[in-house]
């Protein structure tokens, strides 16, 4: 039982897809501006992520070698059609915001990255955890970077004021770089800066390390 | 692993799951499609009365929308045209169709859309007696990054502003995504299109000045978006002028439509 907790709880700060793996930094971009469709979005991976990996594992046994990125590939895009069928159908105004990010799951590497580097080699339930639990890591990090996009970028948490704004009559004036894709970045980086203080072991080996300055004899 | 990597094997494995798969997406899409319809169709009286000013939260968009007739007008001539179902036509898509309409010179084009459609979808208000209320106008042109897409209201006499609004557009954020603001919106209603027969409703640097003698034909600009300004005052210009809705209005203020 330990195992599962293990899958299900270590992406989200020990192992973090976004934080430690870098993967799926583009949705991360992309969607964050406003906290609602940030929600969405995770749950939608949350949910992909998951079923992928159950059903690519259920069958892992059967998948051909030579072919079996293809298989991954169909079934997770045949998920992510589903999804998107379903926002269109029960959330319409989120997913016309969210427009071709939900198609875009299918090429985001976290998706990927677990079907090929769990899923393949570990039983239907553990996968299943393991997705929801990458999925998890996933919306820790977007819900950090949406709830401080859409407050100081827009003074809104969930579409409701909480700063008034300058130019409706407040006090606020709001950090428009906030609302454009690369403040993500910044607060990403933010984001791993303070993950790894306090998890000194994900702090990456150097490439190489700068030698100390010599004397000009010394070098000849 | 030599069994699963045979040709038969992969050939099998490839096409089951191709089936299975298949029946998956397609029931999803075809199960969920009425409710799909219904919602793109709610989306956009939504958007059509946002802009007229009119929507009102606590009642359903349905219920208001009652009192909306939907026309469709052949822009060549300013007349309504009857052979053309507007629930089925596609003005994004006849914008773009060759066939559908029509190319602008470079004088003509001042809204940057290289090809104006020959019809357009008009929705008319009417009072619970039937009386022209507002005529909600179809209007598009390019900003700074992207088109503008929104709907103009003019009340019945053709000339004084209702409301406008922009239901997609992909301008910056706080700059020209402004747009959206309510407060900039407010501006519009009770301002005046024509000027004798000219179109004189433009965007201005700054603040209107109320003493200025053309203030009921300037809106307050947008700081730090001249260059979406200024696409607003175009796509505005251009669908009110002589390309655009100005016919259809001059013939509905005549009656000869």
């Amino acid at each position: 039982m330990d195992s599962v907790k293990e899958t299900l709880t270590g992406p989200i700060f020990k192992n973090n897809p976004i934080a430690l793996q870098i993967l799926g930094i583009c949705s991360a971009l992309a969607v964050t501006s406003s906290l609602q469709v940030t929600l969405v979005m995770c749950v939608a991976l949350t949910l992909v992520t998951a079923f992928s990996n159950l059903s690519i594992s259920a069958i892992r046994n059967y998948i051909p070698g030579s072919i079996r990125i293809i298989v991954q590939m169909i079934i997770i895009a045949s998920l992510v059609i589903v999804v998107d069928q379903v926002l269109k159908a029960v959330a319409y105004g989120i997913s016309k915001q969210l427009s071709v990010f939900v198609g875009l799951i299918i090429t985001n590497c976290i998706v990927m990255g677990r079907a090929e580097a769990f899923a393949m080699k570990n039983p239907p339930l553990a996968s299943f955890m393991d997705g929801i639990g990458n999925g998890l890591g996933y919306s820790v990090v977007l819900i950090c970077v949406a709830v401080v996009r859409e407050l100081f970028g827009a003074g809104k948490l969930m579409g409701m004021e909480i700063l008034p704004l300058v130019t409706e009559g407040g006090w606020y004036n709001p950090n428009g770089l906030l609302l454009l894709p690369p403040s993500a970045f910044f607060l990403i980086g933010l984001f791993i800066w303070a993950l790894r203080s306090f998890n000194t072991e994900q702090v990456e080996e150097p490439d190489f390390k700068m030698a100390k300055h010599k004397p000009i004899e010394e070098g000849v | 692993m030599s069994s699963h990597d045979s040709i038969n094997k992969i050939l099998l494995v490839a096409l089951s799951l191709c089936l299975v798969c298949s029946i998956i997406v397609s029931t999803a899409a075809v199960v969920l499609k009425p409710a799909q319809e219904a919602n793109k169709s709610l989306d956009k009286k939504r958007n059509i009365l946002e802009a007229a000013g009119m929507l009102d939260e606590s009642r359903g968009v349905e219920e208001q929308f009652a009192q909306v007739a939907t026309r469709v007008v052949d822009l060549r001539t300013g007349k309504y045209v009857d052979d053309v179902d507007p629930a089925s036509y596609d003005q994004r898509k006849a914008a773009k169709d060759p066939g559908q309409s029509e190319a602008l010179t470079s004088e003509q084009d001042i809204a940057k859309i290289a090809r104006r459609e020959n019809y357009a979808v008009v929705y008319l208000v009417q009072s619970d007696g039937g009386e022209l209320e507002k005529i909600i106008l179809p209007i598009h042109g390019y900003g700074l990054w992207s088109t503008l897409y929104g709907f103009m209201a003019l009340e019945a006499d053709g000339n004084t502003i209702a409301g406008l609004g922009f239901y997609e557009h992909g301008e910056t954020p706080g700059l020209g995504g402004e747009v959206d603001n309510p407060r900039w919106k407010a501006l519009w209603p009770g301002k005046e299109v024509y000027k004798g027969d000219d179109v004189s409703i433009a965007l201005v640097k700054g603040s209107v000045d109320p003493a200025n003698a053309n203030a009921n034909w300037q809106i307050d600009g947008l700081s730090g978006a001249t260059l979406t300004a200024r696409g607003v005052t175009n796509l505005v210009q251009f669908w009110l002028g002589e390309n655009g809705f100005e016919p259809f209005l001059k013939n509905l203020k005549t009656g000869d439509v």
